[in-house]
């Protein structure tokens, strides 16, 4: 019995860490693209050039790794900013067939040009002492990391609740997900808003890729390896909704971590049958709009 | 279609003959048609020793043939059109191994039947859904079969493939040699037939119709067209083309693997269709050809330089040639021809003009090109110090040159782009 109870707590602490490396990245794009209804495949590519900045920042500056993911997000949300004023701007109005291509263009470069200067071979990051080894609750020990890692996806999760339903910025963002023409008509600049919740939601996909160095090692391959499960919390969960993306996010975190733990044969077959199965009842997601 | 636009109502009785007339003679075969075949059976003499290479090339062509008619016709974007790929390359293959069934001709028809009744099923369920859903269904199903597979390595081989597969010799009678002669011949006639069929489709009633539901859906279900029936059927006969490619891929590389079900292989089809033109009969020719020559090419330099090139290629297809390269064809045919009306369908002449908006649109492009050229000075210094430091010897002054020509580069690429999207027609999203 205290086996049993003992891999039940595995499960849930592992999925929920890495629930919140899921929601982490993927908030920014599901915001993003309830706004403007534009499909960013891009957005794995973000997070990965953030994972790098990391790296090298720590690795090659000595900067600590706390300051080094503040700097990437900050960094690589303002690097966004400009690929979505440049690039993306144009395409607001094209067919999702050329969103997707752009998009997908710009990841493919992003892996050759990260291949080319730091190689294929996974990369890793020192910690601080107090992120190593494990931390003691009373019945058991945790991992540090990830503990960590939880307790950040909460304060995050705090402040962009807050964010989204108690500021002005986030009544906007919410009026213009549910209906962009009506959101314009009184007023709201709908453009700049997406420029700038585009920013923020990269800088928190660099955030996250930050944080995935230590859980999966970081290779160029990231951009695309994990875009498709970032793509199935999105549509899971709902375009634009936070609450949606935090469900999404919790349910496949938990049910890949269970499914690797208990049938490692299986693979990604559980979150796969998963998505598909609630893609086909509700098409829209959890908490999207029909 | 621009027959009947170009005349207003004035002369109905005319315009409509003349749309009649458009729409009979659209079909006939023209002679530019004879060329892309006439090319295979040039380079089946002119290169003998490649000929392993024109297989994989010409199976490719087919797969994104069949991708061309949902994607190109029906307007349905998917990104696990692999799934149906790799279901009739596993069926010959299991169909040889566990049935002893491996006689090629008869194996393509399995396949093709086997991924078409999969692709109905399938699309039944998925089809009624668009946008992201759509694309999220795909990719899972395409996925959900490779980790089936996986899951029953030992039936699948996994990743590590069936390899040593045996056919028949084709029609009892022509033995496969080792430069895969015999081969190129029976792709190219069963691509020839494949082809003919989905000419045929695109040009009938029912290929209309697919155009109409991929123009504007809603008013396809306004006239009463029953445009979920007609996705699934469209969807299914894809799904057996692609199904007969994949058999093909099997029988002429007599090995497969799991890795006909990644993404990568939906994703390679695709950019295939699009650098060659979708919804263009051609244009999977065209595409598939230039793709697999460049890939075999700059792979040879580095398979990472290739990655680059098919990220920019995709890029600058979507910014600058949306149509591929059938499309940048005839854009430059018509620019040479003074863009006389009528020349083009749906795109009208227009001049450009300069706008002062555009002296902030190139500053804020000289910025952008900045910005990169600093990033990929620093780089660059990185990676080749030597290089960088034979000429210029300070570092700033090193940073303060990329940084220029970053600007410069950038700036001459907006002018470049200004002056060509206002040239071609921008088309607007159905909403």
């Amino acid at each position: 019995m205290p086996q049993i109870a003992n891999i039940v707590v595995s499960i849930l602490f592992d999925g929920l860490a890495y629930a919140m490396f899921l929601f982490i990245v993927s908030v920014g794009l599901s915001v993003t693209m309830g706004l403007m209804n534009f499909v960013n495949l891009a957005h794995g590519a973000f997070a990965m050039a953030g994972g790098f900045i990391v790296v090298s920042l720590t690795r090659s500056y000595g900067l600590d790794f706390i300051s080094s993911l503040i700097f990437a997000s900050v960094l690589i949300g303002f690097i966004s900013v400009r690929f979505e004023r440049r690039l993306y701007r144009q395409l607001y109005k094209a067919t999702d067939l050329e969103q997707v291509l752009l998009t997908i263009g710009l990841a493919f470069m992003a892996i050759a040009a990260f291949t080319y200067f730091y190689g294929p071979i996974p990369k890793s990051v020192p910690l601080p002492d107090w992120l190593e080894g494990n931390i003691n609750l009373g019945f058991r020990a945790f991992p540090a990391y990830r503990a960590f890692l939880i307790a950040l996806g909460v304060v995050l999760i705090a402040i962009l609740w807050y964010g989204f339903e108690m500021t002005n910025i986030g009544a906007k963002i919410r009026a213009a997900v549910d209906n962009r023409r009506m959101a314009e008509s009184v007023g709201i600049n709908v453009d700049r808003l997406f420029t700038m919740t585009f920013g923020i939601g990269s800088g928190l996909a660099a955030l996250g890729g930050g944080l995935a160095i230590q859980l999966f090692g970081l290779t160029p391959y990231f951009a695309v390896l994990y875009l498709v499960l970032f793509l199935i919390v999105v549509a899971v969960g709902g375009l634009g909704s936070l609450k949606g993306t935090l469900l999404a996010a919790l349910v496949i975190g938990i049910v890949d971590t269970g499914g690797k733990y208990l049938f490692p044969v299986a693979g990604n077959l559980f979150i796969y049958a998963i998505t598909a199965m609630v893609l086909l009842i509700r098409p829209a997601g959890f908490y999207g709009r029909e | 279609m621009a027959a009947s636009d170009t005349k207003p109502a004035a002369a109905p009785a005319s315009a409509r003959a003349q749309a009649a007339d458009y729409l009979v003679r659209r079909h006939h075969f023209r002679w530019p048609e004879a060329l892309p075949w006439l090319i295979a059976i040039a380079c089946f003499f002119l290169f003998p020793e490649r000929m392993t290479f024109g297989n994989q090339m010409l199976v490719m062509i087919m797969f994104a043939l069949s991708l061309d008619l949902i994607l190109g016709y029906a307007g349905i974007v998917t990104l696990g059109h692999a799934a149906f790929f790799g279901i009739g390359a596993y069926t010959v293959a299991l169909a040889s191994l566990q049935l002893g069934w491996s006689e090629p001709i008869s194996g393509l028809f399995l396949a093709g039947l086997l991924a078409g009744v999969v692709g109905a099923v399938v699309g039944w369920f998925i089809l009624r859904y668009r946008g992201l859903t759509l694309l999220m269904l795909t990719i899972a199903f395409a996925a959900m079969l490779q980790e089936s597979g996986n899951l029953r390595a030992d039936i699948t081989g996994g990743y590590d493939g069936l390899p040593g597969l045996m056919f028949d010799p084709l029609l009892g009678r022509f033995q496969y040699d080792l430069y895969g002669h015999t081969n190129f011949i029976y792709v190219l006639v069963v691509l020839a037939i494949v082809f003919y069929l989905v000419r045929r489709i695109v040009y009938s009633p029912f290929g209309q119709a697919l155009t109409g539901i991929r123009e504007n859906v809603r008013r396809m279900h306004a006239i009463g067209s029953p445009v979920h029936g007609r996705l699934v059927t469209a969807y299914a006969i894809s799904a057996a083309i692609a199904g007969v490619a994949g058999a093909l891929f099997t029988q002429t590389n007599a090995y497969v693997t799991l890795t006909v079900f990644d993404f990568e292989n939906s994703a390679k089809v695709m950019v295939m269709l699009i650098l060659g033109g979708t919804g263009r009969l051609y244009g999977a020719f065209l595409g598939g050809a230039v793709y697999m020559f460049l890939e075999d090419e700059f792979s040879k330099l580095s398979p990472t330089f290739w990655q680059l090139g098919v990220g920019l290629l995709l890029v600058l297809a979507v910014l600058f040639a949306r149509r591929g390269l059938i499309g940048l064809g005839e854009d430059v045919r018509w620019l040479f021809r003074g863009g006389k009306a009528g020349d083009r369908e749906g795109a009208p002449p227009r001049r450009f003009v300069w706008k002062p908006q555009h002296w902030k649109e190139l500053g804020w492009s000289a910025l952008d090109g900045a910005i990169i050229g600093f990033v990929a000075g620093f780089a660059v210094n990185v990676k080749f110090v030597e290089f960088m430091s034979t000429y210029v010897t300070s570092m700033p002054a090193r940073a303060l040159i990329f940084t220029v020509v970053g600007a410069a580069v950038a700036a001459a690429i907006n002018l470049v782009s200004l002056f060509w999207t206002s040239r071609t027609s921008v088309e607007a999203k159905a909403s």
